[in-house]
């Protein structure tokens, strides 16, 4: 059996959820046998590639980059899933949506600095007037509440996907989980 | 303009850096004859931490600031409380230090085993040329599978550690502000105790074995971001390694005392913190020698350069050998992970002393109080360096402000002189090849940047490679 192609991709968040992925420990290298992490921080895979088999998400669309990636993910994956509360409901990164960007960018380079004052422009993408849950941008196939949802849970999760199930995650996880 | 065209200068752009926590760049500006003329590091997210958290009661922050990052959650919940106390004012119960403190080791062990095993040790064991589809964690299990194992074992160890304290592995809630929310139970002490020889052994395995590979590794240790700057981080009040408490010592690069016994509560005295143009990290400077003079280094390598000693047997002993490496402070970069396994042994060692210690099970750990400062600041060793968190409230207890210098920030001016040190040595701009900017990634990974970390109100980071015209036209690309 060809292995499964897995992506995994982190937008605005903490990276706890890939860390949490991680927390799989052995079951992570067991896991190794049967699937091939085509794309993820963990891997030198600098571009996303063509035909991912299931995509799993991390984080709020805070950016004009994180939109571009998102649209990219989607169209190149067979299956998307919402790994956490920041992709699920823009959760954390959310809390800046009441503030204004310049109001955003002020505090941290202007009011808090000591030298050359000033919001980057060069090289850096733009802030989108507010972070959004994936789900408005693109549609989602598998949504996984939790901050961060459990290892278990990703397993799971994973472990049904490979199996070529749909995962009912009702009474795994749930939202702040 | 023709005279512009004529010299016909190029920029590499490695984009993204993979194998690093988080989203980064590398651009690498030729000149006209090929020659690395000057290369830049940039973090490309901002997430605004320092605003999202105006209006919220401060007693809210520890659990807030720990989203900051999944990596080293506890770090920031740790510095959070902290800041939290100031405002309380009050002086917290012993034991809640003593159990912070080994939860905050705990992570460090979790941390700097992801970084050595999990991200680095794939250029270690299948080299800085080999196939980068084969050149992770998941390459490494197939090719040495006893090393990808104990990676992982040992980071779990410190990941099981702090589920034991503080309920759960990622974003705990049990660090608040005056204390913590639960004494330690006898058991679960016993439970933890009984771990940590399996952990000292993988730790101590792992750097007898990396001393014996260094010598392959001549090129990049001397490399490597191997340059003289200023080291800074906290240490105890006898000169000891200490992640929790401590004061600010600053030494240069010769080894010798620059400032000593700082109190934290100054930082601002001593740090400045600067912005540039092309990245969402800030570029912090030791404020006395200006910017950029003021560049310094903090982290593992600096924290083994100002400490006296470590306070643990093996760690001691490990450190002496290490400081005989450099005649003044430790300088090359490389170094880190050296470091970073030395930090391990002695988080390992710390750990048990305290929790062998009969005051670690008392049930008084937490102190109450209301608000009765309008300021607070924290300030931690994190994996990575010192954190500093910096809170204003008003007099319902609500953020008005916050600052926050994360590990990261510190280690920005270096983080971009090294990615030029290594450009300069390896890259030649006829011809781009994968290994070169390999190393160019990896003198990053040696610095471990926590990118979730340097997001808080900064960027994300990425690396691609492209050769530029200097009007901006595309002459070259390289992706992974
Ligand atoms: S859901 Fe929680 S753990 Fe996951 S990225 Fe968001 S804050 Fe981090």
């Amino acid at each position: 059996m060809s292995k499964a192609r897995v992506a995994t991709l982190w937008l605005d968040g903490c990276s706890g959820c890939h860390m949490s992925l991680l927390d799989m420990d052995e079951r992570l290298l067991e896991l190794a046998g049967k699937i091939e992490m085509v794309f993820s921080p963990l891997v030198d895979q600098k571009e996303f590639p063509e035909n991912v088999d299931v995509a799993l998400v991390e984080g709020a669309v805070s950016s004009d980059e994180d939109l571009e990636k998102i649209l990219k993910v989607r169209a190149r994956s067979k299956l998307l899933v919402s790994l956490g509360d920041c992709a699920v409901t823009a959760n954390i990164p959310s809390m800046r949506n009441p503030f204004k960007v310049k109001d955003v960018l002020d505090r941290a380079y202007i009011e808090n600095a000591t030298l050359n004052p000033g919001a980057p422009v060069d090289a850096v993408p733009t802030l989108r007037p507010q972070a959004r849950p994936i789900h408005e941008f693109v549609n989602v196939d598998v949504f996984v509440p939790g901050c961060p949802p459990s290892a278990d849970t990703i397993y799971f999760v994973l472990a049904e996907i490979l199996e070529g199930r749909v995962p009912d995650l009702g009474a795994k996880t749930r939202f702040g989980a | 303009m023709a005279k512009r065209k004529a010299m016909s200068k190029q920029t590499l752009v490695i984009n993204p850096v993979t194998r690093i926590e988080g989203h980064g760049k590398v651009t690498i500006q030729l000149d006209e004859q090929g020659k690395v003329a000057d290369a830049r590091f940039h973090v490309t997210q901002i997430r605004g931490f320092e605003k999202l958290c105006e209006g919220r009661p401060f007693y809210e922050m520890p659990s807030l600031m720990a989203r900051i990052c999944g990596i080293c959650p506890v770090s920031h919940l740790v510095a959070s409380a902290k800041a939290c106390d100031a405002i309380l004012a009050t002086r917290i119960p012993t034991t809640a230090v003593k159990l912070r403190t080994v939860l905050n080791l705990a992570q460090l062990v979790q941390s700097h085993a992801l970084s050595f095993f999990h991200l680095s040790s794939p250029d270690f064991l299948l080299g800085m040329d080999s196939d980068p589809a084969r050149r992770n964690i998941f390459g490494l299990a197939e090719a040495h599978p006893k090393m990808a194992r104990d990676g992982v074992r040992l980071r779990q160890i410190g990941q099981q550690i702090i589920e034991k304290l503080a309920g759960k592995r990622i974003h705990p809630a049990w660090v608040v502000a005056g204390g913590v929310n639960e004494p330690l139970a006898v058991e679960t002490r016993d439970q933890i105790l009984a771990v940590l020889p399996e952990a000292l052994q993988i730790a101590t395995g792992a750097l007898d074995w990396f001393k014996t590979v260094l010598d392959q590794f001549r090129e990049e240790i001397r490399t490597f971001a191997n340059f003289p700057t200023y080291f800074l981080g906290l240490v105890s009040p006898t000169g000891e390694l200490e992640h929790y408490n401590g004061f600010f010592r600053v030494v240069d690069s010769r080894g010798n005392i620059v400032a000593d016994k700082l109190d934290v509560l100054n930082y601002a005295d001593i740090i400045g913190e600067a912005c540039e143009p092309d990245s969402y990290l800030k570029s912090p400077y030791y404020k006395p020698r200006g910017y950029p003079e003021g560049i310094y280094r903090v982290g593992p390598l600096a924290r083994l350069n100002i400490a006296d000693r470590c306070g643990t047997p093996r760690a001691d002993q490990e450190w002496a050998e290490f400081r005989e490496l450099d005649r003044g402070a430790v300088l090359s970069s490389f170094y880190y992970h050296y470091a970073r396994l030395i930090e391990i042994i002695y988080g390992i060692e710390r750990m048990e002393q305290l929790l062998q210690a009969p005051d670690i099970l008392s049930k008084h750990v937490r102190a109450f109080a209301g608000t009765n400062n309008p300021e607070g600041i924290g300030v931690t060793e994190a994996p990575r360096g010192t954190l500093i968190h910096h809170y204003k409230v008003d007099d319902n207890g609500l953020i008005v402000w916050a600052n926050m210098i994360i590990a990261t920030g510190h280690n920005n001016l270096a983080l971009n002189r090294g990615v030029l040190q290594v450009a300069k040595h390896f890259i030649n701009g006829t011809k781009i090849e994968e290994g070169m900017l390999n190393r160019v990634e990896a003198v990053v990974r040696a610095f471990d940047p926590c990118l979730s970390c340097s997001t808080h109100a900064l960027g994300q980071m990425a690396l691609q490679v492209q050769l530029l015209a200097p009007d901006g036209e595309v002459l070259d690309e390289l992706r992974r």
